[in-house]
């Protein structure tokens, strides 16, 4: 009978801890939507200040821009490699231009990008925040009249925004010329159907067009992650680290899923 | 004030090579490269060019010696007409030369091939290739061939 009684028990904790989780998870999520919600009536207001927002675009886009650059080089290397191998197995190498460009265009450019800038800026903006707020300047500003969503969220939002799609637009840049080392000056690709196909096959709205779209979608969700989780961070040392390693994880989440639902949209039918 | 405007500048910087980089993708890509040859102009007559593009190879003895540069219909005869650049170190093809379009490899891109003959005149700009064989289809050569199976029995 004791055992019977401690099994139901055991169970009924491990039901409850689910049960916990779940909710948890649901109260965050609520939390972001109203968030979100809070933060869209600042967003216009914001622009009354520009200078702070172009303050933001250093930190965040600026300063994102070598690893950008370097990871875009290096991912159009390989694609060059891995793709001149596949396809010389079919003959086909002319076609190197137009698949290392539309790789990186359609898919790892805005993916890439918004992973990368998810780790060097999502987490630094959401550390940033969270500091603010345990050290109470956010409650400071409060008090002075200040709305620090309009005067600190509001400015990195927009970043973000406005950071993603020129860095993922950047990355594709430098990766086709990656590809283009790798393809024609080492492997011997012909130069003139290197950029000859990519100049044929690429649509500029159906593929360029949706990347850009796809890129400003990241920005907005890596962002708006960010601030939110900065905000909403418990004001200890533990809870700034946990909002740092939420932020990183949950954007690189959202963004994959999202890729795949956007790309479904585009390009599925 | 002038820590301000560096930042100023470098911002700026970095939007503008941002918007150049996505324009570039949208546009630039179609004047990147044929205008890269110099050399003469051929023509030359086909009866179906398949899958030939501007800026495929025209190749001899299978190096690249050139690039097709335009494809119109001739409205009195219904062939095609291809424009071809070749390239000036080749110059000495003989007028007699055969041009054929063949496909690389089974599913690669179509390109012309040149097979020099024995005159001893050669071509010049402007001159065109007579001697011409069409694009295989290759639907034609199975259906071709399914029709020869079929009579045979």
């Amino acid at each position: 009978m004791g055992v019977i009684n401690g099994l139901i028990k055991r169970l009924s904790d491990v039901l409850a801890a689910l049960g916990r989780a779940m909710l948890t998870a649901a109260a965050h999520t609520g939390a972001l939507a109203g968030f979100a919600l809070r933060l869209a009536w600042r967003l216009l207001p914001a622009w009354t200040r520009p200078r702070l927002i172009v303050q933001e675009l250093f930190v965040i886009g600026v300063l994102s821009l070598i690893i950008i650059l370097i990871s875009g080089a290096f991912v159009g290397l390989v694609l060059g490699l891995q793709g001149y191998n596949i396809l010389s197995k079919f003959n086909a190498t002319e076609s190197l231009g137009v698949m290392v460009a539309l790789s990186l265009v359609r898919e790892l450019g805005p993916v890439v990008t918004a992973l990368l800038f998810a780790g060097r800026a999502g987490s630094a903006i959401t550390a940033e925040i969270a500091l603010m707020k345990t050290t109470e300047q956010l409650s400071a500003m409060e008090m002075m009249g200040v709305d620090p969503l309009r005067r600190v969220v509001a400015p990195r939002f927009w970043a973000a925004l406005f950071s993603m799609p020129l860095l993922a637009g950047l990355f594709s840049l430098v990766g086709i010329l990656g590809g283009y080392v790798i393809g024609v000056l080492v492997l011997g690709v012909d130069t003139a159907s290197y950029w000859g196909q990519i100049g044929e096959q690429m649509q500029p709205v159906a593929d360029v067009f949706n990347g850009i779209v796809k890129s400003l979608v990241f920005g907005a969700v890596v962002g708006l992650i960010a601030v939110f989780e900065g905000y909403a961070a418990e004001p200890t040392s533990a809870g700034i680290s946990r909002a740092t390693t939420r932020t990183v994880v949950l954007s690189s989440l959202a963004v994959l899923g999202l890729d795949f639902m956007l790309t479904a949209l585009m390009f599925g039918a | 004030m002038n820590a301000q405007r560096g930042l100023d500048i470098v911002v700026g910087a970095f939007v503008l090579a941002g918007i150049v980089a996505l324009l570039t993708l949208t546009f630039k890509w179609s004047d990147f490269s044929a205008s890269s040859i110099h050399g003469y102009t051929l023509t030359a007559d086909f009866d179906n060019i398949g899958g030939l593009t501007n800026r495929s190879a025209v190749k001899l003895a299978g190096v690249t010696i050139g690039r097709v540069t335009g494809i119109r219909v001739d409205p009195a005869t219904f062939e095609a007409v291809v424009t071809m650049q070749i390239d000036n170190k080749y110059n000495n093809l003989p007028k007699d030369s055969f041009a054929n379009i063949y496909t690389a490899g089974l599913l690669g891109a179509q390109y012309i091939e040149i097979s020099p003959g024995g005159d001893t005149a050669v071509l010049k700009n402007g001159d065109r290739i007579t001697m011409t064989q069409s694009a295989i289809i290759l639907e034609k050569v199975i259906s071709k061939f399914l029709f020869n199976k079929a009579a045979d029995k």
